[in-house]
């Protein structure tokens, strides 16, 4: 593995490891490392440096939908005009083009279950080339992005073994 | 009462060195261990659901004394492949309940009262008692940090003697992170040969090295027949908890292990078996997976202690690093108390391995690299007092 990758799957494992840390992993200097990710950040290779955060902890509900949309692809476009014109909405978290009874995947986020039927009823639903939506209200979240949000496994190891 | 009743064979063995330091750790709160000689992963999910699913199966009674044949099947052809070395499954594999049942039986196998077991020092714990449980005497070969602490046939053969029946090693080593390659191994058979001795060999620590591929000594040209092979799944697979190894040998000793094996152990639990069969069948991706974690956190320990001013000789297997405290003016035992109560850092003293193992320390780098980062930062804190 080379030393851009071993650092970047260090940084997609704990974005907030040192670049001292990194440096002593992969046998670079400390200098060498910031200029390194420095220009994977510039280069865009690093897109940008997330937390994942369980809201549902903090008591803070937020509401998600998944949304299967129907769509009538455009000539010389296709589906990517409109793609395009839905991703620009900030209240849409994911958005996928999937094969099989429907077109667009679209993960959509509020605040309250209000606040996303509205924006299915008031901006998705209504543009020219959607022909149907289905919108299914998430219940509740086990897995997110590879991590499990939930506290069912530990590590239970005694301090001390041979 | 009963002190008085016991066999002296068990009570002249002094209790063990982790033990003692275990106790000592249990009272201190929030301390980082370094001390743990097991993985920080836990046994990946297709293996513990395989495991669930054979349960779900009726999968609770009794195996052969030899274990499930399509696990001796499985770990005959895994050997194979890895290593180019054959077993017959039906009467050259034995499963043990981990490599300590399969160590323990093949010690009892081999020694009659008085027969010499040459040991290299430092040592996993659990060598020398077995041999002495086992009526026979247990014979120290010294290894050194200076020669990465391979074993050394001129120091082997200096402590042969007509008495010496069996050698052995422990390559990937426990406590020390040494191997041997393929030359210096051979160097050992020569030896082997030359004085009739076998080797038990155990090579737990197998997947997990960091140049080169492993050597089984069982594959070199004439060792096959002389050496007992001992492997498991503790340490690659993150299984430690599942108590599952093997035993792996020409026929006449493998019958002699499972002739003791059979009237102690009867059998090694079969979910185990079942979750070991898994692990042979879909596990390789995760092992190697591991493996390339523990070198990345390998690399940042070994040179953070050398920053910190230990002298430190870079292990090239298992997940510890044997890192040299002569120049704190400390004994081992007293660094490793000082640092826990000073700092809450625990290491294993090296003296817990042997006399050799004095004027070392052992420390797992089985944790995370944020917890190993913290742990140096408190070493370095500590050294510089």
């Amino acid at each position: 593995m080379g030393k851009e990758e071993e650092i970047l799957r260090l940084l997609e494992g704990d974005a907030r490891l040192s670049t001292e840390e990194i440096a002593k992993v992969v046998g670079l200097s400390e200098g060498e490392v910031a200029e390194l990710i420095k220009e994977l950040e510039e280069s865009g290779v690093i897109r940008k440096y997330k937390t994942v955060v369980n809201w549902e902890k903090l008591g803070r509900e937020k509401v998600a939908a998944l949304i299967d949309v129907k769509i009538t692809p455009e000539r010389e476009h296709g589906y990517d005009a409109i793609a395009e014109r839905i991703m620009r909405f900030p209240e849409v978290k994911n958005l996928y083009l999937v094969s099989g009874m429907y077109d667009l995947s679209v993960l959509v986020e509020g605040s309250s279950m209000k606040e996303v039927a509205a924006f299915v009823a008031e901006k998705l639903a209504p543009l020219p080339q959607v022909t149907s939506t289905t919108t299914h209200f998430i219940l509740k979240k086990y897995k997110e992005d590879g991590d499990m949000l939930y506290d069912g496994e530990e590590l239970r190891r005694l301090a001390v073994s041979p | 009462m009963m002190r008085h009743k016991l066999a002296r064979r068990v009570s002249e063995v002094p209790p063990s060195g982790i033990r003692k330091f275990f106790d000592l750790v249990a009272n201190v709160e929030g301390v980082i261990s370094l001390g743990v000689g097991e993985p920080d992963f836990i046994t990946p999910w297709h293996i513990r659901e395989a495991c669930i699913y054979s349960l779900e199966r009726g999968y609770t009674m009794y195996t052969s004394n030899y274990g499930l044949p399509e696990l001796r099947e499985e770990i005959a052809i895994a050997t194979k492949r890895e290593y180019g070395v054959e077993y017959s499954p039906e009467d050259e594999v034995l499963v043990t309940v981990g490599v300590s049942e399969a160590f323990d039986l093949a010690i009892r196998a081999l020694v009659d009262p008085g027969d010499e077991v040459l040991i290299p020092e430092p040592t996993y714990v659990a060598y020398k008692p077995c041999t002495i449980f086992a009526g026979g005497k247990p014979v120290s070969v010294p290894t050194s940090a200076e020669e990465e602490f391979k074993l050394l046939p001129e120091e082997l053969e200096a402590r042969v003697t007509p008495r010496s029946k069996v050698l052995v090693l422990n390559y990937p080593n426990n406590p020390t992170g040494a191997t041997m390659n393929k030359r210096e191994l051979e160097a050992i058979a020569d030896v082997v040969v030359e004085h009739d001795l076998v080797v038990i060999s155990d090579e737990i620590y197998d997947r997990l090295t960091y140049e080169g591929k492993h050597v089984p000594f069982a594959s070199l040209n004439g060792m096959r027949e002389r050496c007992v092979y001992l492997n498991g799944f503790s340490k690659s697979y993150a299984m430690t908890g599942w108590r599952i190894g093997y035993a792996l040998g020409e026929a006449e000793v493998i019958e002699a292990m499972m002739k003791i094996h059979q009237y102690a152990m009867l059998c090694a639990p079969i979910m185990s078996q079942k979750a070991a069969l898994e692990a042979l069948r879909r596990g390789s991706s995760a092992v190697e997976e591991m493996r390339r974690e523990y070198d990345r956190r390998r690399r940042f320990v070994v040179r953070r202690l050398r920053e910190a001013g230990l002298e430190c000789f870079e292990p090239k297997g298992a997940f510890y690093v044997f890192p040299s405290i002569a120049s704190t003016g400390m004994g081992s035992e007293e660094f490793a108390e000082k640092l826990l109560r000073e700092q809450r850092v625990a290491v294993v003293p090296g003296s817990a391995f042997g006399e050799g193992g004095e004027g070392h320390v052992r420390m797992a780098y089985a944790s995370s690299l944020a917890d190993l980062s913290e742990a140096m930062a408190r070493i370095e804190n500590f050294l510089s007092r």
